[in-house]
């Protein structure tokens, strides 16, 4: 187990090494610069900042800078906004994030579980139907459109919500459940249909047959086994989810770490591409990880140290 | 039993981390009961001010800031010298001011004003701010807005010292300025925020003290910053240390940071915004019809042109008559009432009528199919072209944009039904089209000018030098070069406005740009809101601003 995880860890070391170094020199490559404004600067004042930024030393030499500064946690100041590091952004922006994606994340689970188990228990009745119409409806309405359709309804309409910003945790849920609308289609899906699939197995039968309420084979035989693939999508799904939060936030304004991922690409703010392409990927990483080890615990079927039996 | 386990194990992974970022969650009570607000009795008005300002300011000091968001703040919370109200400067910081004869000199008197922490104003605080910002050291990209004074620009270059900069305390309350040229329209700039003075007590003890509200943040303008979340909001209170604090009605101004243009309409519509629209922020191109049918829609003129660049060495855009045609064949009224729906004015002339009120009607007439078919035939025998069928394609290139593509698709469209040249478009992501503007990597290409100071220069010195920085259509002409040079030292201003108006004909005249439309500043807001002061450069002021 400890040699598995140390195995992955060194991948994954591998795997960002890559990752900041292609990000470097794609960023690098893309015309246009971190001072490029319709008012030209002087070029005197451009030398200066060019210096103070270390953008006029060669390519290799800042590379290098690069990498000791990424090694030591250390980002440096953004480019876009004077007086905070890249550090800052991402230690402000990312508990917001993270409880953005946590909150939908769980609303996702829930409710899309629970839809599935319903639609599997009520087969080809009414209840299927209209949960796998939702399911289909979550899947195929961008969330973008989801975010606007909330704000309409629920916030101009009938006033239950505010529309938009972070404040309390009443400012949370309309964002949430934007972006969980579709990962719960989508585990509403998977759940119902492992469930139907474990449901016709024979020990379920023998379940009936032992003379268990429906009730109890439900939640002590069916659900246990069947909510398997819903973990295995965990991983991924959490990738969506903070990568996915880009649009939500911009919608909602909320002040996390997703717009300045797409935003810092746009203002080229060079050293915080690299900060947060650097943090996202720890963190999808890790993530796909923790669910392999999670996976693990729950099928005793999976070996993890899976190089050693085959080969 | 071991998977029951295993089960329990993964979701209070889960649990734990969701419970982790709860401790972290700061929770705002302001705005929860934000809804009701706007329920309350006329008769005692909360004087509270909610706003949209769209994204995180660059910098709050003033002598770094360089952009619109930061400039919408520090307008609220600093004060210059001078204070534009109804367009015209008015003593602000300063009393008195002296001019000498040679209008080089100005002496400035300040008024007795303090901090918002109670220090006095001092002239020391505007010596220290714009030698601040005049510092290589600082990197200051807005440092160019001092170049007026005597040696500002060479003590940016590093050539001079700082003690050779023309900006120095006599006493306390004597500050004198001596400038490079004489500038007509320096009490104009003195209300620009690069001009702001900066506590230098505090500044010189902590050189971070611009980075977050507190007590090392003071201003001296109407409004203090209490609260700064970075991304967030930023909260401004009244200033009970301003000078003229009695004239100041609003209590409190909330800034939020909600970078969705429908979300900001949604917002107002809902009670949690009082102004959704420029300058602060943008209403959706979409809902223009709508709300201005509805009635609700407010609309300025500003001191902006939105207009096409000819890169004046790329054939065939190097022929003046070839530019004419097309500049001529743009049916700009179309445009405006069609594509852009925000009242702007169709633009025949270079200088927002603003500053020149003539230029509404402009040095030629809109939609001129004919003249502009005369200029083609004229043009096209110059190039030693039979046809037009023998002109190659043209490139009209633009940053990706909604507004740009259907603006350059009418205009292609134009170009093509009225004088049959064949025009391919070509956009590109913001930097990356500057970038090849800025090193005459184009054909034709978008570009909009908004002015910084309520001076027709601002837009007639861009086309000055050939390699200016901001010209980008290799565009010079010597007599035109000379009339602005010779308008710095005019010291009566009628006489002032004939040159720059000459000056203004030959742009018109050799068309290195195509003008096309002027910019307006498009909002909503509640009603009951009162005072705001809106300038023609299109910053806003709530010095002055109430709730009846």
């Amino acid at each position: 187990m400890l040699r598995y995880i140390s195995k992955r860890l060194l991948y994954m070391l591998m795997s960002l090494f890559l990752i900041v170094t292609v990000t470097f020199f794609l960023m690098r490559a893309a015309p246009g610069g971190p001072f490029s404004s319709e008012k030209q600067v002087p070029p005197e004042i451009e030398k200066n900042l060019n210096e103070y930024y270390g953008l006029d030393r060669p390519w290799y030499i800042q590379y290098f800078d690069y990498l000791v500064s990424i090694a030591k946690w250390d980002f440096g100041p953004s480019f876009k906004y004077k007086g905070q590091t890249v550090n800052d952004l991402i230690n402000e922006g990312f508990p917001v994030s993270f409880f953005l994606g946590m909150e939908s994340l769980l609303i996702a689970i829930s409710i899309g579980v629970l839809l599935g188990i319903i639609a599997a228990l009520n087969h080809n009745k009414w209840q299927d139907y209209a949960a796998m119409v939702f399911a289909v409806l979550g899947i195929s309405v961008p969330s973008f459109i989801m975010a606007s359709i909330l704000q309409y309804f629920l916030a101009i309409k009938l006033g239950w919500f505010p529309v938009a910003r972070w404040e309390s945790l009443q400012h949370t849920v309309l964002p949430a459940l934007a972006l969980a609308a579709m990962p719960m289609a989508f585990i509403a899906r998977l759940t119902r249909s492992s469930m139907l699939e474990v449901l016709g197995n024979d020990y379920i039968r023998t379940a009936k047959a032992k003379g268990l309420s429906q009730g109890q084979i439900t939640v002590k035989h069916a659900i246990r086994n069947a909510i398997l693939p819903v973990v295995t999508y965990l991983g991924p799904l959490s990738a969506q989810i903070l990568t996915g939060s880009f649009v939500i936030e911009k919608i909602f304004g909320i002040p996390g770490l997703g717009s300045h991922f797409v935003t810092s690409i746009t203002n080229r703010d060079y050293t915080t591409i690299m900060g947060v392409t650097v943090f996202y990927s720890i963190l999808l990483l890790l993530s796909v990880l923790l669910v392999d080890i999670a996976y693990g615990f729950i099928d005793p079927r999976i070996k993890l140290a899976g190089g050693k039996k085959g080969e | 039993m071991k998977k029951r386990l295993s089960v329990l194990f993964s979701l209070m992974l889960v649990l734990s981390l969701f419970l982790s970022a709860c401790g972290g969650f700061q929770k705002g009570d302001e705005s929860a009961g934000e809804k009701g607000k706007s329920g309350d009795k006329a008769a005692n008005v909360p004087q509270e001010l909610h706003i949209n300002i769209k994204t995180e300011p660059f910098s709050l000091n003033p002598g770094l800031a360089n952009d619109s968001v930061s400039s919408n703040v520090l307008n609220q919370t600093f004060e210059g010298l001078t204070r534009i109200k109804n367009g015209k400067p008015e003593l602000a910081m300063a009393e008195s001011y002296e001019v000498s004869k040679d209008l080089k000199t100005y002496t400035f008197k300040l008024r007795d004003a303090k901090w918002s922490n109670g220090d006095p104003v001092t002239a020391k605080d505007f010596e220290y701010a714009w030698k601040w910002a005049l510092d290589p050291k600082n990197q200051s990209q807005y440092a160019y807005q001092l170049y007026y004074i005597k040696n500002g620009q060479a003590f940016n270059e590093g050539k001079a010292k700082a003690e050779d900069v023309g900006v120095k305390a006599i006493d306390d309350k004597t500050l004198q300025v001596t400038l490079e040229n004489p500038t007509p329209y320096f009490l104009e700039l003195t209300a620009f925020y690069t001009y702001f003075p900066v506590n230098s007590k505090i500044a010189q003890k902590n050189p971070k003290w611009y980075t977050n509200a507190g007590p090392d943040y003071t201003s001296n303008g109407p409004f203090k910053m209490v609260s700064w979340e970075h991304n967030n909001k930023i909260v401004l209170e009244k200033n009970e240390n301003y000078w003229d604090a009695k004239n100041v009605k609003l209590t409190k101004i909330e800034m939020v940071m909600v970078n969705d243009t429908n979300t900001e309409l949604s917002m107002f519509d809902n009670g949690e915004l009082d102004w959704a629209g420029m300058p602060t922020g943008q209403l959706p191109p979409d809902s223009l019809p709508k709300l201005k049918e509805e009635g609700k829609l407010h609309v300025q003129p500003i001191a902006g042109v939105y207009w096409y660049k000819f890169n004046t060495e790329k054939p065939p855009l190097n022929n003046v008559n070839i530019r004419k045609a097309l500049a001529y064949a743009i049916d700009r009224k179309a445009i405006v009432e069609n594509v852009t729906k925000g009242e702007q004015i169709p633009a025949m002339a270079a200088v927002p009528p603003t500053m020149f009120p003539e230029n509404k009607k402009g040095y030629f007439k809109d939609n001129d199919v004919k003249k502009a078919k005369e200029y083609l035939k004229k043009g096209l025998q110059e190039l030693g072209l039979k046809d037009v069928k023998d002109l190659p394609p043209i490139t009209l290139s633009f940053n990706t944009d909604d507004q740009h593509v259907k603006i350059a698709q009418a205009i292609q469209d134009m170009w093509k039904k009225n004088l049959g040249v064949e025009v391919k478009l070509e956009n590109a992501e913001w930097a990356v089209y500057i970038d090849k503007l800025h090193s005459g990597d184009y054909q034709i290409g978008r570009m909009g000018w908004l002015g910084d100071f309520n001076d027709p220069i601002n837009f007639l010195e861009l086309f000055r030098d050939k390699k200016g920085g901001n010209n980008d259509t290799n565009w010079e002409n010597p007599k035109y070069k000379q009339l602005l040079i010779d308008s710095q030292k005019e010291k009566d201003p009628e006489k002032r406005k004939e040159m720059l108006k000459q000056a203004e004909a030959i742009l018109m005249d050799e068309m290195p740009i195509a003008p096309i439309y002027f910019y307006t500043n498009t909002w909503v807001q509640k009603d009951n809101l009162k005072g705001v002061e809106m300038s023609g450069l299109g910053d806003v002021q709530f010095k002055w601003a109430y709730f009846e």
